[in-house]
């Protein structure tokens, strides 16, 4: 009966949402609007009938939902977040391989909605906002209860903000695949999108700070520092770099505020730091909280978690200009921006130390336990794309590297080895515990998916550096009368080979991924594969 | 005008903004290690591993 009564103004909201929109869909001034907001009013009244049905056996909820109602953690949208990052990590890799073979095969483009110029996009943000930022909310929402000793503010904000996320992930997707883009670099949803996520955006700021201010513990533990920073950041530059005037209210093209190169340094303010606070710092709060759990043991040293925190958000807002080197951007501007850069090395290799030195003493469970094996190759990657990033900002470096695969690799590198990596194992360390497994369907499965990825990433990464250090290499080649040596359409040529080995790493990664889900949908199950454990040594002493 | 607007922000960044940042910094330095903060770390560093949530709650269908 509780359960209807508290569904009851949502199916309201709900409902009145399928008509407001279905009515903007009548009115649309152009295809692509009627078309789009037709979808969300498909979605909104999908929920307000999933909702109804839901209603009549609303009376039996199982006993372990009235638990948690009594006061316990608020773990029913974490529950189905962790599904939905597996989803949503498959679907993004499956584009991004799609995407490759298009690449190699041009024959692959089936226009106009699966073009590589509008499944790009949906690749990025499947990966980004939709796997990344799925993981990033869920893992806040656990860690955020766990650290702070008190439930969420509020369920029904809570699932405002889970289900709201989960909308603007499908009208940016569908967007993309009509052709509704602002064509600003990982903010491509337009105007109405961008305006749904403030709101969704602004209700998640409320309810995580809203959860630290009833916190029972005094001490605020460094991953919420760095998940708050994500929050906070994201609200900034999101609202900034989409500051633009709709042509109609009722169609789906706005024009950008800013013009020229103020606009190109807005988006690469953004950009840059949508990879640092939604890439890295948000990231950076898994591992800190994921790593000493499934280690048992405390972070190597608080304080230079601390330092690590202060540091890496003070230096990375400047760096966003070394995405415009060579530009019309004022020459100060870049060297600001690649100094700030290399700056940041320091506090990104102290994080990186920091979390593999929480094995300190323990060094046997890379051989014995296959999720810290993933957090320990997350942090390895953190460290090496940490590395190759500052080494690419140094203008001369930049000269050679930027336009090329070489970015592309980096940014793969970062995204499947650091991003991915540290999801997968915090979706593993959570799954048996939020459905009160005593253990995941198979430990060894954990091991191929760490094997699949592995591979997938060296394979990936390998192939760019030499495709676009070759890249590079052939644009720049004069002859002795001072022409170019190769036309663009030969560059592009030469790149097919690597473009198949390419598509290759990424299938591994695809494969891994298939693996994940198949073991957590098992777990979920309460199933438990009948194998060989793991951990033969786990009587030999580390040395 | 804008000019103008332009040169006064650029000067203040690299001038007041830089030591305002940078003082922040140092304070922030210098609080981690002030005396007996070691211990308060330590304590900190535990907040995760104290959780005593129960593991094996009742498992759902």
């Amino acid at each position: 009966m509780g359960a209807a009564v508290q569904n009851l103004p949502w199916v309201i909201v709900l409902g009145a949402g399928a008509f407001f929109t279905l009515v903007l869909s009548g009115l649309g001034q152009d295809a692509a609007f009627s078309a789009h907001m037709g979808i969300m009013a498909a979605v909104l009244g999908l929920g307000a009938i999933v909702l109804l049905w839901r209603w009549q056996p609303a009376s039996a909820a199982p006993a372990s939902d009235t638990t948690e109602a009594a006061g316990g953690y608020f773990d029913a949208p974490i529950r189905i977040g962790s599904i939905l990052t597996v989803f949503w990590g498959c679907v993004g890799f499956l584009v991004g391989v799609v995407i490759a073979l298009q690449l190699a095969w041009p024959e692959l483009n089936f226009g106009p909605w699966f073009n590589f110029g509008r499944m790009r996009p949906l690749h990025t943000s499947a990966v980004v906002f939709a796997f990344g930022g799925t993981a990033l909310m869920t893992t806040s929402f656990y860690v955020v209860q766990r650290t702070s000793r008190a439930r969420l503010l509020s369920d029904n904000l809570a699932w405002f903000v889970f289900w709201g996320y989960q909308l603007f992930i499908v009208m940016a997707a569908t967007g993309y695949l009509l052709g509704i883009t602002e064509a600003r670099e990982y903010a491509e949803p337009e105007w109405y999108t961008d305006l749904w996520l403030t709101i969704v955006w602004v209700a998640y700021l409320v309810l995580f700070l809203g959860t630290i201010i009833k916190r029972k513990e005094p001490h605020i533990y460094v991953a919420n520092w760095f998940y708050l920073a994500f929050i906070l950041t994201i609200a900034m530059l999101h609202v900034v770099n989409n500051l633009s005037v709709p042509a109609s209210l009722l169609g789906s093209k706005s024009y950008s505020l800013f013009s020229g190169v103020q606009d190109a340094l807005t988006q690469w303010w953004y950009g840059h730091n949508a990879v640092g606070f939604f890439l890295t710092a948000g990231f950076l709060g898994m591992m800190y909280y994921y790593m000493p759990k499934q280690a048992e043991r405390p972070v190597y040293s608080y304080r230079l978690s601390i330092i690590h925190f202060w540091a890496l958000i003070f230096l990375y807002i400047w760096a966003g200009p070394h995405h415009l080197h060579y530009t019309a951007l004022p020459d100060w501007a870049q060297t600001l921006g690649m100094v700030f850069s290399i700056m940041l090395w320091m506090p990104s290799w102290g994080g990186m130390i920091n979390g593999l030195m929480t094995l300190r003493g323990a060094w046997d469970k890379m051989r014995t336990d296959p999720i810290i094996r993933m957090m320990v190759i997350a942090v390895a990657f953190y460290g090496m794309s940490t590395f190759e990033g500052p080494v690419m900002s140094i203008k001369s470096v930049n000269a050679l590297s930027h336009y090329t695969d070489w970015t592309i690799g980096h940014v793969h590198s970062g995204a499947l080895g650091w991003v991915g990596m540290i999801s997968f194992a915090a979706v593993y360390f959570m799954v048996p515990r939020l459905w009160g497994r005593k253990q995941l369907y198979s430990m060894r499965m954990v091991n191929w998916h760490f094997w699949l990825a592995t591979t997938g990433i060296v394979v990936y990464a390998a192939v760019m550096w030499v495709s676009g250090i070759m890249q590079g290499l052939m644009w720049r080649e004069y002859d002795d009368q001072g022409f170019l040596v190769y036309s663009f359409a030969e560059t592009v040529a030469a790149l097919h080979p690597y473009y198949i080995a390419r598509a290759f790493g990424g299938l591994l990664y695809l494969a891994g991924g298939l693996v994940m889900a198949f073991n957590i949908w098992m777990t979920i199950r309460g199933r438990v594969r009948d194998e060989r454990p793991i951990a033969t040594a786990a009587l030999q002493p580390a040395e | 005008m804008p000019t103008a607007h332009y040169d006064m922000l650029r000067h203040f960044a690299d001038s007041w903004g830089l030591l305002y940042m940078m003082a922040i910094f140092l304070a922030v330095v210098f609080f981690l290690v002030r005396p007996g903060a070691g211990s308060s770390a330590r304590a900190a560093a535990r907040i995760p591993l104290d959780d005593n949530e129960p593991l094996d709650r009742e498992p759902r269908q």
